[in-house]
């Protein structure tokens, strides 16, 4: 009999002892930093030492004298390059009840500085070519490539403000062309970090303090972390560079995953992993974006075109991000931005010039499709940049102003200040009919956020979202989380049978106590 | 004449006892993990609500054995006889030192209510939540293939009938602790799931449950000599 109970106790304590143990199995392979950089970190040694080479011991005239150069030996790859996005500002693409279409950052409207045609000369400062001026820029003209912006590894180039690509005149193209090399996060950055028309202004996670970041901001980028480079991830097969922003991009291809280098199961949790087939890793890994410097969450073009003596002016917060400009309106910059989410499945919509739009309602300049049930979306941060910009209030169309000019009186908006006149042009410009009737309209511009992933310790954790109230993942309502949803018939109706059971308890107890005091008083 | 009899033998109480522990505990980490409060923190809530999970159902595949190699299992054939008499014992009879309408001994130890409320709780209430249960953890797999054949879409169904289950099992404890008290003296049946012995009158054989005779557990006597 005692020995039966000891050997019944015996097994319970192994069965709990295997199932806990179940539950503490170790990490798997943990690198130390040293053998991660080994692994992932800038190895790369260039083969060639351009600055030897005879045919770049020379002036050149022009940043065209540099491509033609550099293809005279890299004979082909002027090919690959005029394939690609970055140099069409557009690729082919499907959009759900539109259909196959050529569209890109040539010609979608945003809500930060609306949109590119017509402002060219200042825009084309991020096109990776020379002299995208107007419409007539020739695409199939190689010798307007610009190598440098992304291989230039001596600090000596850089892209000249309003001359439609071409290189500033302090730039250097001898010392640049000598030092090129595979793109580092300064060339990337260039561009990527200043979208929205100032650092960080647009994207949130793209800041150029990630050019010499620390490991708190960017995990893999980090200086004293991984010390990555863009291109350690986003590594380029023939100059087609993987990755989509999908403000610009529509389709499911060309993505960029963290499962690219990670597998999907990486935690020593099972129950971690269990997430990830619903839930992608930035959406726990960025707990907050802008960590180092702000970024623009709300812009007002409402209220530009303030002056001061009749000159244009601005104001700086204590940062020195403006918070407003005669130019550009009020600008709302926030720090440290907890993200909205969304469920997303790879494909964009977006809001094309001429869509109809309904002033009782925020317009979403792109729309991330995906829903829990559709089997394959994922839950995403996001960066939702909100805008109150121009609309024409009698065609309810968006509208693009013409807001850079060469000089004043030729209708550019930040010379000018007319929106009338500059919003016909603007108009003109992208062949779009225009009543002369304005008014303003909120807008959304939904912007994943893929970068500035935060070391673990402070990843998001479980209460975060699963929490009644509040929580991160309040918005999204067409599933059932545990914690945070319940089903109130039967939380109430559970509730009132505990409450009944311990009612009925309570009378019968202390009928029971008064039967039996009576039951003595009458036996004494 | 009383007599102290084996009521609940070793294994027995060492499943009720552990089964006891592990509902109070999955209902603790359970709320939790539902919103109800926060206590263990969710994560740790989450874990050993599994842990507990998987050592209740070890527990409970031990009991059935148990149960079906003793032939335990006929303590909770459902009967209707004294089941009247039983509610009338708890409605009046209790108020008015009534003797009890059944005397439990160890063949035949379930009163005709225990009878049908623990076999509900065995073939309805715990298969349901150990069910639900199952498809909440492994909810996530049906994306690769393997529960996907129920086509369950999400985690409402499960969360929500696992939820009602565990109301129902917390208003089930709480009217079992309290019928505890209800036995000879308010200590007698708790000191018999403790002890395992309960005194018993010696003309107990004609009130069982069975309404027939029935012999005192010799094995069981004859056992306790040998041991002592």
């Amino acid at each position: 009999m005692k020995n039966s109970i000891n050997v019944l106790l015996f097994l319970g304590v192994l069965l709990f002892a295997l199932i806990i143990g179940r539950y503490l199995t170790l990490p798997g392979e943990n690198y130390e930093l040293a053998e991660l950089k080994e692994k992932v970190g800038d190895k790369k040694v260039s083969s060639v030492n351009h600055s030897a080479l005879a045919a770049l011991q020379r002036e050149f005239e022009s940043p065209q004298q540099v491509t033609e150069t550099c293809i005279s030996c890299h004979t082909e790859r002027h090919k690959e390059i005029m394939e690609t996005s970055h140099w069409n500002w557009e690729e082919e693409t499907f959009i759900k009840d539109k259909g196959v279409m050529y569209i890109g950052k040539k010609d979608l409207l945003n809500n930060l500085c609306i949109g590119v045609t017509g402002n060219e000369n200042t825009c084309m400062k991020c096109h990776i070519g020379y002299g995208w001026s107007d419409e007539n820029f020739d695409f199939d003209e190689y010798r307007n490539i610009d190598c440098l912006v992304c291989h230039d590894n001596s600090g000596k180039y850089a892209k000249g403000k309003g001359k439609a690509g071409y290189p500033s005149d302090k730039s250097n193209l001898t010392l640049a062309a000598q030092s090129v090399s595979s793109p580092k996060r300064s060339n990337c950055g260039s561009c990527h970090f200043f979208g929205g028309g100032g650092n960080n202004a647009k994207h949130g996670d793209l800041d150029v303090a990630m050019v010499e970041g620390s490991r708190e901001l960017d995990v893999h980028m980090g200086v004293d972390g991984a010390n990555m480079h863009c291109v350690d991830c986003h590594q380029a097969d023939n100059h087609k560079i993987p990755g989509q922003m999908y403000t610009v991009s529509s389709n499911n291809t060309d993505r960029l995953n963290c499962e690219s280098c990670h597998n999907e199961t990486p935690h020593a949790k099972n129950i971690l992993n269990d997430h990830t087939v619903k839930v992608s890793c930035q959406t726990c890994h960025i707990p907050e974006y802008a960590r180092e410097n702000a970024t623009i969450m709300r812009w007002d073009w409402s209220t530009a075109g303030d002056l001061w003596d009749d000159k244009p002016y601005f104001e700086d917060d204590e940062d020195g991000n403006k918070t407003y400009m005669s130019q550009r309106g009020s600008m709302t910059w926030e720090k440290n931005v907890k993200p909205e989410y969304a469920w997303f499945n790879g494909t964009a919509g977006h809001y094309l010039l001429g869509d109809p739009v309904d002033p009782t309602n925020s317009v979403k300049m792109n729309t991330l499709n995906g829903e829990f049930a559709d089997g394959h979306s994922k839950i995403i941060p996001v960066k939702v940049h909100r805008a109150n910009q121009l609309y024409d209030a009698d065609n309810l169309i968006l509208v693009q102003p013409q807001l850079t000019s060469m000089s004043k009186g030729d209708g550019g908006y930040w010379k000018d200040f007319d929106w009338n006149n500059s919003v016909g042009i603007g108009m003109k410009n992208v062949n779009a009919e225009f009543s002369g009737k304005l008014d303003f309209i909120e807008t959304e511009l939904y912007l994943p956020v893929n970068h500035q992933v935060a070391p673990v310790e402070e990843s998001v954790q479980c209460n975060e979202c699963h929490t009644r109230e509040d929580g991160r993942l309040a918005g999204l309502n067409d599933f059932y989380m545990p914690g945070r949803d319940k089903n109130d018939f039967v939380d109430i109706a559970g509730k009132a049978a505990i409450i009944l059971s311990i009612l009925v308890i309570i009378a019968h107890a202390t009928l029971r106590i008064l039967a039996s005091r009576n039951r003595k008083k009458d036996n004494s | 004449m009383t007599n102290q009899v084996l009521i609940y033998k070793g294994f027995e109480r060492f499943w009720h006892w552990m089964q006891a522990a592990l509902i109070i505990f999955l209902a603790t980490t359970g709320f939790e993990i539902h919103g109800s409060f926060t206590f263990l923190g969710y994560e740790n809530a989450v874990t050993f609500h599994n842990v507990s999970a998987y050592a209740l159902l070890a527990l409970t595949a031990f009991a059935i054995f148990w149960h079906f190699t003793t032939g335990e299992w006929r303590n909770y054939i459902p009967t209707l006889k004294n089941m009247k008499a039983q509610i009338e014992y708890y409605l009046i009879g209790i108020f008015r030192n009534a003797p009890h309408p059944y005397r439990k001994n160890s063949l035949s130890k379930l009163n005709p209510l225990q009878r049908i409320t623990y076999l509900g709780l065995k073939i309805l209430v715990l298969p349901v939540m150990a069910i639900s249960g199952l498809l909440y953890m492994f909810y996530r797999y049906s994306q690769n293939g393997i529960i996907s054949g129920i086509g369950l879409e999400g985690l409402t169904a499960p969360a929500v009938i696992h939820t009602a289950g565990a109301f129902a099992l917390i208003a089930f404890l709480v009217i079992h602790v309290y019928l505890v008290s209800t036995g000879e003296t308010p200590a007698s049946n708790l000191k018999a799931m403790l002890t395992g012995y309960e005194e018993v009158e010696e003309d107990a054989v004609n009130h069982n449950g069975n309404g027939g005779v029935v012999l005192p557990d010799l094995s069981e006597k004859i056992l306790e000599k040998e041991i002592a």
